[in-house]
Order: C-alpha cells, then structure tokens, then sequence
C-alpha cells in the first residue's frame, strides 16, 4: 500500500535499466539528496538544532561520509568480487600519502637527473592518491589469482603492516619532518578556500556522491556481473568464459582508488595532520566490520555499516550523561564496548546478511502491505 | 520494521533529551577535560587526569571559582587515541556560555591534531611539557602554549646531566647513548635535538623505535643488550615504561644508566616493575611527588568534603602535574580577567591572559606551589617560558631528587625552534605576527 508499484509500466529500455526502477526509490532518494545537499546547509546556516554548532558536522558526518565512502571502496573488493582483504588502512594511507606529496611536491633525485613534480592542486593530488593507491592495489591483487580466502587476508594483512613501516620509517613520505608527523596543505580548489564545516562536509558530500554512483554503476554492469561471477564460484566464471586476472584486478583497482580517494580526504579533511598510527591495523578492521555488517555486496549497506560503525559508538558514549546518570567516563567507554559488541553478536545472529538485507526486507514487506508474509 | 521504528524512536528520545541541559549556566567558565581512564595508557591518564579535575573543584570550593566566575568542567574519555580525541574536543568546544577556555589533550597526536583546529575555532592549546617544540615560537604559533619545557628542552637537560655524571661534556666523547622511544609524534621529537647534541659532544647517538603500545619490546633489549650503550634515553608512556624497565632488568642493562623523559618518571612507570626499578632515572617537569602548600588546601576542601577525585594517586608525580596544568590555565584565565573583566571568557580572551601571564615568585607561592615551580612567564616569542629541569631518582620506594636545575642552552635549541616553526609557516602560509606591535 505504501509501495505499491502497480501501474508503473516500463515502456523503454532505458526504464528498464534504470539504477532505481521503482518511482517511489527515485522520489526517496531525490529527496534524501536534496537533504544532503540543500536541506543540511540551509539548517546549518539558520543553526537549528542538531546543526547548531559544528559538532555534528565536523565530528559524525564528515567522518561518516568519508569511512562510508572508503567502505563503498572495500565492498567493490569483498562483497562484490568476494576477495577478503585486511589492507584498506594501508591502502587509505597510501592515498593519503601520495596526495600529501603530490600536493607538496616530489623530488626524486636520481643518477643521471632528478624527477622533480612542483606541488600539485589540491583536486589533482587527492585524485593522483587514488591512483597511486590502485597501482598498488594491483600489485598486491596479483596474489589473489592463486590464493584465496583466509589466505588472500593474510596477505594483504601483508600489504597493511609493510605500508605501516613503509610510512613511519622512510622519511621521504613525511617530507623529512622531525616528529613523523605530516600536515596537509590548506583546500584551495580552483582558488576557493574550503575551510568552514559545512565547505568540508559538502565537498566530502560530493566525492562520495560521485563514487558512489559510479560505484552503483560498475556493479550492475558487465565489469560488476564478472566480479559477482567469480565471487559466486570463479571456476564456473572461468569457463563461461570471464578472465579472473582481468576481473580480480579490476576489482583491486577500482576499490584500491576508491579506498586510497577516501584515505585522501580523511587525511586532508578530517584530520588536516596526521601520522601512520590513522591508518593501523584497527582502521582495516573497522572497514572490513563495516561492510560485514552492513551487508556484503550493496553500495547502500556500505553507508548503513559505517553509520552503525561509527556514529553508534559516539552516540552511545554520550546518552549517559545526557540523561543525567552519574556514571564516569571510563565506565561508560568500557560500557559502549559491551554494548557495541553485543548489538554486533545481536545483528549477525538476527540477520547475518547486514543491514542492507533488513532493508531489502522492509521494503518487500512495504510492498505487499498490509500482508506481509 | 516495528525494531526499527522503535531504534528510532527511541534514538529521537534521546537525541531530544542531550538538547535538554546542553543549555549551560550563564556565569560559569567551561573547561573541557580530555582525559584516558582506560586503555594502556591508562595508568599515566588517571593520575594526571585526577590532578587537573582536583584543583579546578578546589578553585570552586574554596574561592567559589576564578575571581568569583565558577568553573564549571566535562571529562571526555580518548583513550588517547587521535581521531576519538578530535571527537571529544568537538564535542566540547562549544559548551557553556563561552566554549572552551582552553584545551590540554595530554597526547602529542592529539596535540598535532588540534594544532590544525584551533585557530579556526580560537582555543587556547596548553599542553604542558608535551607536544610540537617548535610551538615555543608564538609568532607562528600564536595559540600553543607548551608551558614549560618541551621534548628538545628534556633532551638536552638528559644530555647535561650525562655529562655532568661522566664529569664534563669532553668525556662525552666517544660515548654512546641510545634513545628507546615510542614510535610516534611523542617519541620522535626528541630526535633532532639529541643527533644535534651527537653532533657538538661528539658522542654516538642511536634510536630505539617501540611499537604502540609498547608491551613488546625483547628484540630492542637484546639489541642494547649487544650494543652496550652508556646510557639509555627512555621515551615511553603508559605500560611501555614499567616493561621498558623489567626488559632493561632482564637483560642485565644497569638501571641507573637509565634516564627517562619527563613522561617516564612517575609511579605507575616503575612500581609494577618492583625492586627491578631501583636506581632509575628520570626528568623532573619541575615539581616532585609529595605534598606541598596546595595539598592542605586541597585536604581541607576537597578531600575532607569527600570531593576528590584522586584515590591511591594523590600528590603522586602525575597528579601534581595535573595540579600545575590546572593551575597554569586557570592563572592565565584570572590574567584575562584583569583585562576583560570578572565574567566567563572566551578563547580569544584567554589566549591575550596566556600571553600575559607572569607567574612571578611570589605568586607561585602565594598559590601554594612553591618548590613545584620556578618564575614562568609567557610572551609573544615564547610560549615556553622556562627552560629548567631536575634529575629524580627512584629508591625503590619514593623518588629522590639527586641533582640541580639544569638550563637548557637555548643557544642549540632556539635555532631549531625557529628553522621548524619557519618551515611549518611555509607549508600552512602563515604570516608570522610581529612581536613587537603585538599586544
């Protein structure tokens, strides 16, 4: 009743094809963009609440946003191509990295002449981090073309503790800094300054809107169909006739560039300095729960686990307090970590596919109201 | 679905009642609490921690606040991690009716961190013995204030006080001294001023990386164990001290020719190791463990008042710490005041008090901290201070002071602090202020 899709005929290929085909998908996500885009602005500027003050911006959604997107990246690798990977800290490091010496300027100096590359726009570096990242990628994917499963997590879990030292150690990457600590340059994009909360959010908002769609995109077309191919059972894609060295790297490709891009902006965005211990061992985890819980296999699932992820805990911590309950502060952090975990055990028990099943359900359930079955 | 309307029905509930006593008192100056009461630097968090809330309640019980105006504070728990400590400090930046007076996160990376922010956001950054050393230079750094020494200040006061054992800085000579550092911000800033030491003295000079949080650390020992160094520098925090020292211990390294910084010479560092401690060394950030004139004010109206935070950790080194920042900040608040008058102040405000402040002798003991702290005063060049550190020396039960003040030579330092500070003006395109006509 709520849903009902009766009487939307799909008269054109286009129609058919189209990433949303129900009207009331589209109309919702129209809305739920203009929100994004217009709505959070205009509440931020008028400063009603919760967008009075910049704590929500700066502290949940950009954040949010960011990990949402660098979630949307390790989904293409592990939900969609099904290939398990512990590196997305390293590989969102090495974005960062990169757009931090593109933006700064790399010299090499060799034997015979020196490469020298003066600092870069902002835009180009963070985009060349993304493609510096997916080089990498490829190289470390080309394990996955012989091992597989817990093995292929193993080495990446490689990849994330080589990068770890690559960064802390070799000087080079921090510009020679004496702390190990590096700072990124100020957001000049085409001479506009983004320096106020809502600027960053909006400029996260538009990356992640980007990727996002191009990653919808990629997933239900020919590239997306080999990766779920070979995720379901890569022999019987091979002889159907899909390449896994073509299919598997692609696959590191694009979720290493979408991983390294969010790496980017989370060191020059969020955190604006920043030092290898931002992209350990428990970022990786992070990421890899995030798409576990909010569903293998879904772009929508990726922002679902990284709300749950993130913003679950930081809400938790502060209901305490703000409900006036006497308890101190290392009672409720260590209360937020049993209460957080068992939601998890809760979830994956419940409903082992992540929450982009439970809304897939919801919406079956909405469709054929007031019956459901 | 009904689970879900309910998640957000009840979320909406509780989002509407944080609205609620957001709203803060009017005449109340808010101070945000970054602490880390769990973790593995928890042991080092809770002492300081502890101290820093103490003397706020005892500034709001026996004077009724700073000159009258309350001070009215919030604990946010970083478990001194970056990203959950940026969090914290957005999420407490704007309450009360002023925001934030000023801020002391106690982590280096945290510190690195909110150096980006406040200036946007105009808080003061105090972070007393810690953080970037180059933020001595105020015309660059006009909002950090690392009140009273910084990593480069305890290295080269470790190196004097090798060579005043060793019997002059000619017989360093030769020497070798190995540094056991923390592998993060924290533990590389000593560096450059310890390989610029090696340099002038002569001596050989080697780093030690730990990795967080510092549990493991058999393969550095073993290391030192073949290396045999004069003398081990130990840059650690949290549980990477007290292994640092049972591992030193294990392979035979002699405690007494173990200096930590000012960060690795409280109880917690070397209790857990036992009589293995007997014999280190460490930095003194000034003050010494004990009680002194503050403490029976803080007797009478907080702990008889039942007020005190503190349990086992009272007028331990941490906690007096926590003390001297407390008093510190809340002295250049009442600094402000002289000029803004008695009411909460904001960032701004405070930042022209921390400037201004003088704590002169007499002051200092007029506050009850004599012989916890020497004349500090602040300006626009230097947001330091003072220069001076002591050696202490653990018993086995109580640390003893075993030497005097030593000066850090400003003439190493200074150029290193204005080489770094002019390098991070270039790479942030900050105009340095003038000093001259700032006021």
């Amino acid at each position: 009743m709520l849903y009902r899709e009766a009487g939307q005929f799909k008269t054109s290929y286009a129609d058919d094809m189209a990433v949303f085909p129900i009207r009331q998908d589209r109309i919702a996500l129209w809305l739920f963009l203009a929100m994004a885009f217009v709505g959070v602005p205009v509440l931020d500027a008028m400063n009603i609440w919760p967008f009075a003050g910049e704590y929500l911006l700066r502290a949940i959604l950009i954040p949010f946003l960011i990990l949402a997107l660098a979630a949307v990246g390790l989904n293409i690798l592990t939900g969609y191509c099904g290939q398990l990977s512990l590196g997305s800290g390293a590989f969102m490091a090495i974005g960062a990295y990169s757009a931090y010496k593109f933006g700064t300027g790399v010299t090499i100096p060799l034997e015979i002449f020196t490469i020298a590359i003066p600092p870069l726009p902002v835009l180009p570096s963070i985009l060349l981090g993304g493609v510096i990242s997916a080089v990498v990628g490829i190289l470390f994917g080309i394990p996955s073309l012989r091992i597989k499963g817990l093995y292929l997590a193993v080495a990446t879990l490689a990849a994330q503790f080589f990068f770890d030292w690559l960064f802390i150690r070799v000087k080079w990457f921090t510009n020679y800094t004496s702390s190990g600590s590096v700072t990124a340059p100020a957001l000049d994009f085409f001479g506009f300054t983004v320096n106020t909360p809502i600027e960053r959010y909006l400029l996260c908002l538009i990356f992640v809107t980007v990727f996002a769609l191009i990653a919808k995109n990629l997933v239900r077309g020919n590239i997306g169909r080999q990766w779920m191919a070979i995720r379901d059972m890569d022999i019987a894609a091979e002889l159907i006739g899909i390449r896994p060295l073509y299919a598997k790297l692609s696959a590191f490709a694009v979720s290493s560039f979408i991983v390294g891009v969010s790496g980017a902006l989370w060191a020059y965005v969020y955190l604006g300095s920043w030092e290898p211990l931002a992209f350990n061992i428990d970022r990786s985890f992070q990421l890899l729960f995030m798409v576990i819980i909010g569903g293998l296999g879904s772009i929508l699932g990726a922002f679902l686990g990284a709300a749950f992820i993130l913003v679950l805990p930081i809400f938790l911590d502060q209901v305490p307090h703000a409900l006036g309950m006497p308890l101190s502060v290392e009672f409720v952090s260590l209360l937020v970590f049993i209460v957080t975990g068992a939601l998890i055990c809760w979830l994956l028990i419940v409903e082992p596919h992540g929450f982009a099943r439970l809304w897939s359900i919801g919406k079956e359930k909405l469709r054929i109201w007031p019956y459901p079955y | 679905m009904k689970k879900v309307i309910l998640a957000f029905a009840v979320a909406a509930l509780c989002t509407s009642i944080d609205a609620g006593p957001a709203a803060a008192q009017q005449n109340e100056q808010f101070l945000p609490a970054l602490v880390y009461r769990t973790g593995p630097y928890a042991p080092n968090g809770i002492p300081f921690a502890d101290g820093v809330i103490d003397y706020w309640t005892l500034l709001n019980e026996r004077d009724g606040g700073i000159n009258g105006v309350k001070i009215a504070f919030e604990e946010c728990e970083t478990g001194y991690d970056t990203a959950k400590g940026v969090e914290c400090y957005e999420r407490l930046k704007a309450k009360g009716s002023t925001g934030a007076g000023y801020v002391s996160p106690l982590s280096t990376g945290i510190t690195f961190a909110l150096t980006e922010k406040v200036p946007g956001d105009k808080i003061p950054l105090l972070t007393m013995g810690y953080g970037r050393s180059e933020s001595r230079n105020g015309a660059i750094f006009p909002w950090n204030f690392i009140a009273i020494g910084s990593y480069w200040t305890a290295a080269d006061v470790a190196i004097q006080h090798i060579a005043k054992e060793l019997g002059g800085f000619d017989k360093l000579k030769g020497k070798k001294i190995s540094l056991v550092y923390h592998d993060s911000p924290y533990g590389k800033e000593p560096i450059p001023a310890l390989e610029e030491r090696a340099r002038l003295n002569g001596f050989t000079f080697k780093a030690i990386p730990v990795t967080h949080p510092g549990v493991e650390q058999k393969s550095q020992w073993l290391a030192i164990r073949q290396d045999r160094p004069d003398y081990v520098l130990l840059w650690g925090w949290g549980v990477m001290n007290s292994t640092a020292i049972k591992e030193a211990a294990g392979v035979g390294y002699p405690r007494d020719k173990m200096i930590g910084v000012w960060w690795s010479g409280a109880e917690p560092d070397v209790t857990p190791a036992g009589d293995q401690a007997s014999g280190y060394k460490a930095l003194m950030l000034q003050h010494p463990a004990g009680k002194f004139a503050v403490h029976q004010d803080l007797d009478k109206f907080v702990v008889a008042r039942g007020k005190s935070v503190a349990k086992d950790d009272y007028a331990q080194v941490l906690y007096n710490r926590g003390l001297l920042n407390s008093m510190i900040g809340t002295e250049a608040i009442r600094t402000a005041m002289k000029k803004y008058g008695n009411k909460p102040l904001n960032g701004e405000q405070i930042r022209w008090g921390f400037e201004n402040l003088n704590l002169t002798a007499a002051r200092i003991k007029e506050l009850g901290f004599d012989g916890m702290l020497g004349p500090l005063a602040f300006s626009c060049e230097d947001h330091q201070g003072a220069d001076v550190a002591r050696v202490q020396q653990w018993d086995g039960k109580a640390w003893k002071i075993i030497s005097d003040y030593y000066t850090a030579d400003r003439k190493i330092l200074d150029p290193m602090v204005k080489d770094a500070s002019a390098k991070y003006g270039e790479e942030k395109k900050i105009t340095a202020r003038d000093c001259t006509k700032d006021s």
